[in-house]
């Protein structure tokens, strides 16, 4: 057994992450770990490669107990970690980083022949067609994370922890990755892959094992339905396909007429983009991170600079209006970042309830809040939108993820609008609440509004949208309608039309 | 909801008023180690001991007899002139509150005002001139001196609001610089025929007619005036719109996260702007109920060092209203009481300045106290005086 667990616990103060965790992996074992966030996953990943201790419980490597104080340990003994964000310094190349903290020297020159050679040995033997004398930042995402998974394979891992690693990338590569731990896996080498995503975990995992609170719930074999799978994860029972009213769309209350956005250092984020939504329909920009589309739906609230070209509600021009004034307009807004541009986490419930009318009646009057009004407001929302919280004066810092996003869709959902507009709604959330988040916008889709969905999460894309829109490098590459294969849509995101 | 309000207290008012005993506890060894006659006393523990112990004691003593009540003073002329040290405390604390409110204000906005010296000064200034130069009845004549203290120390702050919003220029520097010409203009000011007083070659402008002045309170020579119920009028004020109206909950979400209010559709600019106006204004009125209160005449050292004590009693209040009103009257206290501290006790006067000292220190390093006593769950004004600094 190259790796085992048993009995492992850790509490930071009074919340137990880890409760008395036992997990086995083989020899080329893909061994996969599912959970929702928060459900004690890094947090045991992070105590296997030594950057946590536990409380209690051994970690037996090949079948002896070993100690691990830190990642130096870990690396003896032959465990890799490759990280969610990646450890590479951008401007150095592929060599220099996987050498970094071992650089071999003569007569104080660093010398990299040998470690290209590896590198090339390294590659060839896996597939993973890596050039060592590329620049990181010049390189693709995809292969970013391979450059990783060599640094980790150049200590002679035998059991190799992937944490969240899709997360980050397109379909495409996400499939090239699924074939590497396959081939990873055939030669020996063990994997315990880290993921919330069931779609990926029953292709390529041999076991499943599913933690809920901080306990292992369930081990689990890939033949296991999505359903099982995430009612584990969850703790009851899930829907997964949202019910959706028949569609029957209205006319248009967006006109986007070739918009274009730059951003603060001049260039270009957004290129004559077009497109249209009607009422009681969802249009989903569907699209690798970093194309422009969280540009688009801040320019739409007008939060972008610099942007011109015509956007248009419901036969209003709003383009050049101010933010305030788009908001009036009929524009509902879900930020991409609730805790950055969504709440205000020393604000109350109470207030942040409140962020974008506080000076409106009948919030508040003659320039004074309303207070009695302000409270009811916020006792009805909280009941409606299921705000899990002891107070609805407590912070919103208090709140968990998915109960921050429920506040932020009470106060957006709760005013008089025609425009809904959703970026990353579901980002981070667990799947009990992104049931909760399909369910409203869907219900806004049922009440006659538009809505636009940006996701980078294609099942969701798939699931909620009526049309999709693909865009890349700022452009719109085709609209499609959402019984589009994944394969097809993967392709456009990839900016092959 | 009255546990409520207590633990509201705990967490607001429990570091500051740790800092205040913790610097009165350093202070009393610091007065200790610079006497060389108790010092010399170390040979013989016990006597060494007493010594020390009663001239810290003395000490204290002294403070809180030449700021609140003086015993000695009752005994030769009655009980009621034994406040004579409460009513100068309370004149102290005056301008202090509100160049205090100013501070106060702009840290809930995210600002950083260092500039409410000038602002006062600028309020000083002009209730000097309106003071002197007309001659009006006195209801008309006294709201119109602050009217114009508030106007010309708004637009004073306000002018620093709109550089920031227009070029975003940070409103510490500007405000720094912006001091050093408040204090140059009012000493050319002074040197002008306008503020030119008839028999005296010093810079002093006139005093302000008689019409314009704040009535005192208990006359004679109690200094206390009706400026302390404009203090308290003010300090509700900036309570009631840091916390009812929609003006102030766009100011503290700015404050607060700016992205958010941004997002929210709350113009930045506008409340940079307008913080910084109605800061100075504060600041400003201060200066103008300081001059028409207890001064009556415009000097150069009109503002000696309030508009910077005013950011200690800001910190100290954790920028809310009655956490300065309460810094205000502890710094007003402190400063008087250590006017007769050396001829009382031999302990240097310069002892109270270590102490207010101390205090900024203590509660600009949470971590420190937050070790000492093992506190958790407190305010921490360090993101107050971090958060100026984001620009």
């Amino acid at each position: 057994m190259p790796l085992e667990l048993r009995g492992v616990s850790k509490s930071f103060g009074n919340l137990i992450a880890n409760d008395q965790i036992n997990l086995k992996v083989g020899k080329g074992e893909i061994h996969a770990i599912l959970g929702e966030n928060g459900a004690g996953k890094s947090t045991l990943m992070n105590i296997v490669y030594g950057l946590l201790q536990p409380d209690s419980g051994e970690i037996l490597v090949d079948d002896q107990i070993v100690k691990i104080f830190e990642p130096s340990d870990a690396i003896k003994h032959g465990i890799g970690m490759v990280h969610q964000h990646f450890m590479l310094i951008p401007v150095f190349t592929v060599a220099e980083n996987i050498a970094l903290g071992r650089e071999k020297s003569k007569f104080g020159i660093m010398s990299l022949a040998e470690i290209k050679v590896k590198i090339k040995k390294l590659s060839d033997e896996f597939k993973f067609d890596i050039d060592p004398d590329a620049i990181i930042e010049d390189l693709p995402v995809g292969v970013q994370q391979r450059v990783e998974i060599v640094k980790a394979l150049m200590y002679d891992a035998k059991v190799l922890i992937l944490d969240e690693p899709t997360a980050v990338l397109t379909p495409q590569e996400t499939d090239e990755l699924l074939n590497v731990m396959k081939v990873l896996k055939s030669k020996g080498t063990s994997i315990i892959f880290i993921t919330h995503k069931l779609r990926e975990v029953k292709e390529v995992a041999d076991k499943i094992t599913i933690i809920r609170l901080g306990k292992v719930v369930g081990t689990q074999l890939p033949t296991a339905s999505q359903e099982e799978l995430a009612s584990l994860m969850v703790g009851r029972q899930v829907d997964l396909a949202p019910n959706k009213t028949a569609f029957s769309p209205g006319s248009n209350v967006l006109e986007i007429n070739k918009l274009n956005i730059f951003n603060d250092a001049g260039r270009k984020v957004v290129n004559n983009l077009s497109l249209n939504i009607r009422a009681g329909e969802i249009v989903a920009i569907a699209g690798v991170q970093g194309n422009g589309q969280s540009e688009l739906a801040r320019a739409l609230l007008n939060l972008e600079k610099h942007s011109s070209g015509s956007i248009k509600l419901d036969g209003q021009e709003i383009q050049g209006f101010t933010v305030r004034d788009s908001l009036r307009a009929g524009i509902a807004y879900i930020p991409e970042s609730r805790e950055l541009d969504g709440l205000i986490s020393t604000f109350s419930i109470t207030e942040n309830l409140i962020l974008d009318v506080h000076d409106l009646e009948p919030v508040a009057s003659r320039g004074q809040l309303n207070r009695a009004y302000i409270e009811n407001n916020a006792t009805t929302l909280v009941k409606e939108f299921d705000v899990r919280t002891q107070s609805i004066e407590d912070n919103s810092s208090s709140l968990s993820g998915g109960n921050k996003q429920k506040v932020v869709l009470a106060r957006e959902l709760s005013r008089e609008v025609k425009l809904v507009v959703a970026a990353q709604p579901t980002r981070g959330l667990d799947v009990g609440s992104i049931e909760f988040v399909y369910e409203k916008l869907l219900a806004e889709r049922a009440n006659k509004k538009a809505i636009l969905l940006i996701s980078s999460e294609l099942d969701e894309v798939m699931e909620l949208a009526d049309r999709i829109a693909v865009i890349y490098k700022g452009e719109i590459v085709g609209v499609v309608d959402s019984d589009v294969s994944r394969e097809k849509l993967g392709l456009m995101m990839a900016g092959i039309k | 909801m009255i546990t409520r309000f207590f633990m509201a207290v705990r967490k607001n008012a429990l570091l500051p008023f740790l800092s205040f005993v913790f610097a009165f506890f350093i202070g009393g060894i610091i007065i200790v180690l610079s006497d060389p006659v108790i010092m010399g006393q170390l040979s013989s523990p016990g006597k060494f001991l007493t010594s020390a112990g009663s001239r810290i004691g003395n000490s204290y003593l002294a403070i809180f007899q030449g700021s609140i009540y003086d015993v000695n003073l009752a005994r030769e002329s009655g009980f009621f002139r034994g406040f004579y040290p409460l009513s100068e405390t309370l004149v102290t604390a005056v301008p202090l509150l509100f160049a205090g409110l100013a501070v106060a204000l702009a840290f809930r906005s995210g600002l950083f005002n260092i500039g409410a010296q000038g602002q006062f000064i600028f309020g000083a200034i002009g209730a000097s001139y309106v003071g002197f130069a007309y001659e009006l009845p006195p209801l008309i004549h006294v709201p119109l001196v602050l009217i114009v203290g508030i106007v010309l120390g708004g637009l004073f702050g306000g002018f620093v609001g709109l550089l920031k919003a227009k070029t975003g220029a940070h409103e510490v520097i500007v405000t720094i610089m912006l001091n050093y010409i408040a204090s140059l203009f009012v000493l050319w000011l002074l040197k002008t025929q306008a503020f030119l007083r008839a028999e005296r070659q010093d810079p002093i402008s006139p005093e302000v007619n008689s019409s314009a002045q704040l009535p005192k309170i208990f006359g004679g020579d109690l200094r206390l005036h009706f400026g302390i119920f404009i203090a308290l009028a003010t300090t509700w004020f900036v309570w009631w719109l840091l916390t009812r109206s929609t003006i102030g909950f766009k100011f503290r979400a700015v404050g607060a996260n700016s992205n958010a209010a941004r997002t929210a559709g709350i113009s930045v600019p506008f409340v940079t702007t307008a913080t910084m106006f109605i800061s100075g204004g504060l600041a400003g009125l201060g200066g103008a109920v300081h001059l028409i209160g207890t001064e009556y005449s415009l000097t150069a050292g009109i503002a000696g060092s309030i508009g910077f004590d005013a950011i200690t009693v800001a910190l100290l209040g954790q920028a809310t209203p009655i956490g300065t009103l309460l810094g205000a009257l502890l710094f007003g206290a402190l400063q008087t009481g250590s006017r007769t501290l050396l001829s009382n006790t031999g302990t240097p006067s310069e002892i109270v300045q270590v102490i207010q000292a101390l205090i900024v220190l203590f509660i600009a390093t949470p971590m420190l106290l937050k070790r000492v006593f093992r506190l958790k769950n407190t305010v921490e004004s360090k993101a107050l005086t971090a958060k100026g600094w984001n620009g």
